[in-house]
């Protein structure tokens, strides 16, 4: 693996390189760099969204770090972050290895298990708000009393759902990604596993896990880096409440700024999310160890 | 690898923001000539809007308007990103009171005291008490438009009877009806309440009946501690005791308006009663069957509290829509929209289109009109609500500042909960609205 990732290029190609990067940085540049520079000055400004933008110090920032509904949002975030990984990390190991074996039909479930991410955020939000209805929904059309809870209009089972329809969502997504970590384990390691007489379940433990750190660092990521900016779907599902009782950080920032048109604070949230993202992100690669870019595969 | 990690953050931060900016450079102001006009789609006022341009391009060919309809909360959005951004339309479609004042503090919005001054006809056929909401410091920055809609209080007739009771005459009756309807299983009072809005028209009446009117001007005028007037506090304990009772329909945190559904309880007899905009007779007319024409639908104005200061003929809700002039729009557009303002709003066509949806036209004289309606009843019912009160309120949300307005939502919503007392919720808002 190594003699692979140290192969030099041609010359004449070395030259070419860094063009090929060019239409990433470019648009790179347009859609995040320069947007998080104007946010970052906006942050400093006192501004309607309609007049003039007025520079004003660090009122934004005052007016948002004394707010008691930050530390709130922040909690909240949090919440959904680790309680929905705790949620998919697991199924998502345990299904990405079910359906990286070649036994019949795994594919077949494969493909009808994929199907809750080709759908919309905004659509299964409608979706589930739908059957969720505590007097036209699932539960009061079947006359099931257990399912005619107010889903919604709780605050605890309010999260729960939230939490659930993340999870329901995107565990497809990360079983993928597990399955292909699954794949890339050399069968060797579990061909001299039997011979040694380990278990499947002691397989699982000892060769499929600790190979599957780094998929699990990356999912990971996605998950954590990803929950911090749930939008839509809470948007449409709860908007936030009942009170403030789903109201993340991103929703926060979307109903200061273009609900109650307070554009500085609104930016300070955003700036507070590039900084709490790129925190976790570091600190998760940390996690993965130094030289988290080595290989993890045979021979390495 | 530190590159793509960064550019997956960037985005994520970045995206909701620079994609809702971004979103307003499709479409601008009509420099191509010919005006442009926003305004909501959502059938049957659609109709009406439409029908009116349609009638002014016929007879103005050489001055047409470009009219594009939105959905009533991406329109809120759009709006504003577009005024900030100098893409407004010529015509902007509004509310009137806080949101107008930040466009005209902004200096977005044409001053049409001085056209109002030369045209007196045209605003002498109109409701008087619609000029209000148009009005910041003395000058007129709006064209009152379409209908005036109070809130009332419906109730569902054979749900009434069902039960053997009548239609609440004070707020003890209310509080007396709401254990016998929970006793047969109706909810007293359907509610969307994750709309908000829907559930700060309970306070609006509460305040004027129990402090009339001025509780609400104090806080209109940024007066200190405005909300903790004992009065105001008295008007929120009496909400938080209608909860506490099972006053709303079950599961009503995450009833949205938008979807009907509160309407829907209603009229399939799931709920008594439902405290709502005019509006709601023609979607219950539209939806509800049999329901609205076989009489089953009852209506009166918010009962008064005993004891309490405020008139009880007083009403709250949208006065008018309002129709504003960006002060960005070139001389051949502002002239085209000021021609349709003095000879395409609400003409007769237009008020008839209305009357038909069950509204009641801001035109005056329109009484023999309304008469004659398959819906007379509850359209004279209307004009009188809205012609005879003493002071016809704003809608609280319309009349404040956006950003003390969104204040007021979520406090309202968390007041609904219970989970703040009215205290909590008064010195969140006093921050909130104090100058």
């Amino acid at each position: 693996m190594t003699s692979l990732t140290r192969h030099r290029p041609h010359r004449g190609s070395r030259a070419f390189l860094p063009w090929l990067a060019m239409p990433a940085l470019v648009v790179f540049v347009g859609f995040a760099v320069i947007p998080l520079v104007g946010v970052f000055a906006l942050s400093f400004t006192t501004w309607d969204g309609i007049g003039a933008i007025h520079p004003s110090g660090f009122t934004s920032w005052r007016a948002v770090l004394t707010d008691p509904g930050l530390p709130h949002a922040l909690g909240v975030t949090f919440l959904v972050m680790t309680v929905s990984w705790a949620v998919q990390t697991p199924l998502s190991i345990l299904l990405g290895t079910l359906l990286a074996g070649r036994q019949r039909y795994r594919a077949v479930l494969g493909v009808v298990y994929f199907v809750p991410l080709m759908l919309s955020s905004a659509a299964i939000a409608i979706a589930y708000k739908a059957l969720l209805d505590p007097n036209f929904g699932l539960g009061a059309g079947l006359r099931i009393p257990v399912l005619s809870q107010d889903w919604l209009g709780r605050p605890g089972l309010a999260f729960g759902v939230v939490v659930f329809i993340v999870s329901w969502q995107f565990v497809p997504f990360h079983s993928l990604i597990y399955q292909g970590g699954v794949q890339q384990i050399p069968k060797s390691l579990y061909e001299a596993a039997q011979m040694d007489g380990a278990g499947r379940i002691r397989q699982f433990f000892s060769i499929t896990l600790p190979q599957l750190r780094y998929t699990i660092i990356t999912s990971s990521t996605l998950m954590v880096v990803g929950s911090l900016t749930f939008f839509d779907l809470i948007f449409v599902l709860t908007e936030g409440g009942p009170g403030d009782a789903t109201r993340v950080l991103a929703l926060d920032m979307y109903k200061r700024g273009f609900q109650a048109s307070l554009m500085g604070p609104a930016s300070a949230i955003a700036v507070i999310l590039v900084l709490v993202g790129l925190a976790l992100a570091l600190l998760l690669r940390r996690l993965g160890g130094r030289d988290a870019g080595a290989s993890q595969l045979e021979g390495a | 690898m530190a590159l793509s990690r960064r550019t997956l953050l960037g985005l994520a931060a970045g995206v909701p923001l620079s994609a809702a900016l971004a979103a307003c450079g499709s479409s601008g102001p009509g420099r191509d000539g010919g005006a442009t006009y926003w305004y909501l789609s959502g059938q049957p006022q659609e109709g009406a809007r439409a029908g009116a341009v349609d009638t002014f391009n016929k007879a103005h060919p050489q001055g047409r308007i470009k009219d594009t309809t939105f959905q009533n909360d991406a329109y809120k959005t759009k709006i504003k990103t577009a005024i900030g951004a100098g893409q407004a339309p010529t015509i902007i479609w509004g509310w009137g009171g806080g949101t107008l004042r930040s466009y005209v503090e902004a200096g977005q919005v044409e001053d049409l005291t001085s056209w109002f001054g030369e045209h007196s006809d045209v605003r002498k056929g109109l409701f008087p008490s619609s000029f209000g909401a148009a009005t910041v410091d003395g000058r007129i920055y709006a064209m009152p438009c379409e209908v005036v809609q109070p809130i009332i209080l419906y109730y569902n007739r054979r749900v009434f009877d069902q039960v053997g009771v009548k239609p609440p005459q004070s707020w003890g009756d209310v509080m007396a009806l709401v254990p016998r309807f929970n006793a047969k299983g109706i909810a007293p009072f359907s509610l969307g309440g994750q709309s908000r809005w829907t559930s700060m028209m309970w306070l609006e009446f509460l305040f004027d009946r129990i402090g009339g009117p001025e509780v609400f001007q104090a806080i209109m005028e940024g007066e200190k501690n405005a909300w903790s007037h004992p009065d105001a506090i008295a008007a929120l304990t009496k909400l938080q005791e209608l909860v506490k009772a099972d006053g709303f329909v079950k599961g009503f945190s995450s009833i949205t308006a938008d979807s009907n559904a509160d309407q829907a309880l209603l009229y399939r007899g799931k709920a008594a009663m439902m405290l709502h905009g005019a509006w709601s007779y023609g979607i219950q007319q539209a939806d509800g069957g049999d329901f609205v024409p076989s009489g089953g639908l009852g209506y009166m104005n918010f009962p008064p509290v005993d004891g309490g200061k405020g008139d009880p003929g007083n009403t709250v809700g949208n006065p008018a829509q309002y129709l504003s002039i960006s002060s960005k729009a070139g001389a051949e557009e502002k002239r085209t929209a000021k021609e349709f303002f003095a000879s395409g709003v609400l003409q007769e066509d237009e008020t008839k289109r209305w009357i038909d949806n069950g509204s009641v036209p801001i035109r005056l004289g329109t009484e023999k009109l309304l008469a004659a309606s398959k819906n007379a009843d509850f359209l004279q019912f209307t004009y009188d609500l809205a012609s005879k009160a003493e002071v016809f309120g704003q809608s609280w949300d319309q009349a404040l500042r956006p950003a003390a307005a969104e204040t007021l939502l979520s406090n309202i919503a968390k007041l609904f909960q219970l989970s703040v007392s009215p205290q909590q919720f008064a010195s969140a808002l006093n921050a909130a609205t104090a100058k």
